[in-house]
């Protein structure tokens, strides 16, 4: 916490209610104390950085590009924040509210007059506004406004607005769902295909039309070898059902339910039961399917009342 | 009568002790209980010719052969589906013996299901196998529906709603099946019976399964000695003659999953493997003492009494209430507690008990039992025996 900033009182309870009031104190205290450049302005330091920006300017290195000069102030290497740095002081209390990442949104400098090697800068800095908490499509944060004022002797000869958002990084995407994958062959890949699309699909036999699930790839009525499918209505009744408490399965949170639902079609086929609550399922009720996308590569089918 | 029913009988039964920790090798549980079987059969190692196991056992024939120093092997072979096989592997040893292929088949089976490979457990990989198996699992294990009790809780919740059974009416198998293992010393169930209200309060697991709906999970080995009933006359027990030995495989059949049937209350293949034992015996329900029924969910106890006629269908619920299934009942059913109260032993324990049964030997020994009917796993392919006193 800053120097000669009281913390904010452990009573104030609200999250956004103490940064509001750490941010007002903050910005109450006004500037901290005027922090030394560890070297005055100078040519080599001018000449690296023209050359690296390839700026031939003749002017320089007679006098310091403008824009640089946040770098006579820079803390090097191993430079650490003031203690009573106000943008740091902000920012561990944001970190604490658990709005942990950073982004830097605005930026603008204003130069009283140019730079001459030889002159020692000190730069302050004071925090002029603290906003939020807004939504954005990084996720909630608050606008943090600094601004920066350099002087040589007492004289103010650059000024920066510095502008940051912190936000809080949304939740990590839930992990993958692991559930055991079917074998896809020559015999289901119609299947796993229509589950795929949206479509619940039966096998019908392209000789007699009978229709089956699970599919083979011989009639088992006509003895035909050439097989289709019918896309299903996707109505039909629970014919049976279980609520699976134990063991834990990965990709699934018990208790859950598998029904094996007989379509209008005729046929059954297994799914997990999503949407209704367990102790209430019964033999009988009416159903229609539903897809259980697992990843880009495997949707199960899956049944929702109706 | 066939001429399988009679040629072949039982004469030796080994098995190590069972256990949620086995501390040893599968394949030392097989070796140890194969030898304990030839020991109590009064037979050695040399005299085997032949071995039968299940496919799922991980312990080969060849590698059983080494541990036991058995010369030579005429046949062998590995059942599939799981519990399915049980029965099956001395209807295979007999159909060996009674061709004369082979004079001496042993069966085994043996696991650490307890404290290694867990089949309660989602099997990894189920769907990945590039066989047909494989892609029958993919309708199943990807949706959610991946253990073995949510394959069973999927019919037994059909069977309530088709006849207005109860979760109680589960419950009464489970809590016969303790109070038979409560006083079976090698049972891990032995000392510990329990009530129905105690299956009422245990916790789901896939309803319309409780905890004390499912058995328990096993270390432990069974192994079996089938001879000809004729050479079984010179050894130490009385024979136990297989007089009906069947597999059964139904309409659009699939392992654990049969959903796709008219009906999902029966068992067709097990209904199926009962019409051969009743006929290859030439015997009815009526003429069976003792049942060895395959329990390792207890709905399906019920569906077995009524596909091998023991009741009618539906009817399981009445028959259970009635005392039907106790030592004093119409048909007691798995005397030393079965899988939910002795172990888990793919039913090869049970085979053993239906043994013992027949030389009047268990230790909840029923009274004059002349012929005892066995079961395997049920909901898969499946086989069954029927034993008799020669
Ligand atoms: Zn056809």
């Amino acid at each position: 916490m800053s120097a000669g900033v009281a913390p904010v009182a452990d009573a104030v309870q609200d999250p956004a209610e103490r940064i509001r009031e750490a941010a007002r104190r903050l910005v109450e205290a006004g500037d901290c104390a005027p922090r030394p450049a560890r070297d005055p302005v100078n040519e080599p330091m001018i000449n690296n950085w023209t050359e690296a920006l390839g700026d031939a300017n003749p002017a320089y290195p007679g006098i310091a590009p403008p824009a640089m000069v946040q770098v006579w102030t820079m803390g090097g290497l191993h430079g650490q924040r003031a203690d009573d740095d106000p943008l740091g002081a902000m920012t561990r209390v944001l970190d604490e509210a658990g709005y942990t990442s950073v982004v830097a949104t605005d930026c603008a400098q204003t130069y009283a007059r140019a730079l001459r090697p030889g002159e020692r800068l000190a730069v302050r800095a004071r925090l002029t506004d603290v906003a939020g908490p807004k939504r954005t499509a990084l996720g909630e944060g608050w606008f943090v406004t600094t601004v920066s004022t350099w002087t040589v002797d007492g004289e103010p000869v650059a000024e920066m607005m510095f502008r940051i958002l912190k936000f809080r990084p949304p939740p990590p995407p839930p992990p993958p769902r692991q559930v055991p994958r079917p074998q896809v062959n020559r015999d289901t890949a119609y299947f796993w295909e229509g589950t795929a699309v949206g479509e619940l699909r039966i096998q019908k036999c392209g000789e007699c039309g009978a229709l089956r699930h699970p599919p083979g790839p011989m009639c088992p009525r006509c003895g035909a070898t050439r097989p289709g499918y019918v896309v299903a209505s996707g109505r039909g009744e629970v014919y049976s059902f279980v609520v699976h408490h134990h063991p834990p399965l990965p990709g699934r949170e018990v208790p859950f339910v598998v029904a094996l639902v007989e379509l209008e079609e005729g046929v059954r086929v297994l799914g997990e039961l999503r949407g209704a609550d367990p102790g209430a399922v019964r033999i009988g009720a009416p159903v229609e399917v539903d897809f259980d996308r697992i990843d880009d590569e495997l949707v199960l089918p899956a049944w929702r009342p109706r | 009568m066939s001429a399988l029913s009679g040629a072949a009988s039982v004469v030796g039964i080994g098995a190590t002790e069972f256990s949620k920790d086995s501390g040893r090798s599968e394949l030392q549980l097989a070796a140890e209980a194969v030898r304990a079987a030839l020991d109590d059969a009064g037979l050695r190692p040399s005299d085997v010719d032949g071995l039968v196991t299940f496919s799922m056992d991980a312990n080969a024939e060849i590698a059983v052969a080494r541990e036991l120093g058995v010369p030579r092997l005429r046949f062998f072979g590995q059942i599939g589906y799981g519990g399915g096989a049980a029965c099956a592997t001395v209807g295979h040893a007999a159909m060996a013996v009674a061709t004369g292929v082979a004079d001496v088949v042993v069966c085994y089976r043996a696991f650490n299901e307890r404290s290694g490979h867990r089949f309660g457990r989602v099997a990894a990989g189920a769907t990945a196998a590039p066989t047909s198996g494989g892609i029958d699992n993919g309708w199943q294990y990807p949706v959610g529906l991946s253990t073995p009790a949510a394959t069973v809780a999927m019919f037994a919740q059909r069977y309530l709603h088709e006849f207005g059974a109860t979760s109680e009416d589960f419950g009464r198998v489970a809590v016969a099946m303790r109070r038979h293992a409560a006083t079976n010393p090698r049972a891990w169930f032995h000392g510990r019976p329990i009530t129905l209200a105690e299956h009422q309060a245990s916790r789901w697991i896939v309803e319309p399964l409780h905890l004390l709906d499912c058995c328990q999970e096993s270390d432990g080995a069974v192994a079996v000695v089938v001879t000809s009933t004729a050479r079984a006359r010179d050894l130490p027990h009385p024979p136990a003659v297989i007089t009906a030995a069947a597999q059964g495989s139904g309409a659009d059949q699939f392992t654990m999953t049969s959903y796709y049937r008219d009906d999902l209350t029966g068992l067709p293949e097990l209904g199926l493997v009962a019409r051969q034992l009743w006929a290859q015996a030439g015997i009815g329900p009526a003429d069976v003492q003792v049942g060895m029924l395959y329990d390792h969910f207890t709905p399906f106890v019920l569906v077995q009494l009524e596909e091998l006629g023991f009741c009618g269908r539906g009817e399981a619920r009445h028959f259970l209430a009635d005392g039907g299934i106790e030592l004093d009942g119409a048909l007691p059913v798995n005397p030393h507690g079965g899988q939910l109260g002795e172990a888990y032993i793919h039913g090869m324990n049970g085979l053993a008990e239906g043994v013992r049964q027949i030389r009047g030997s268990a230790v909840n020994q029923v009274a004059d039992v002349r012929n005892v009917v066995v079961t395997a796993g049920t909901g898969v392919p499946t086989s069954g025996l029927v034993l008799a006193v020669g």
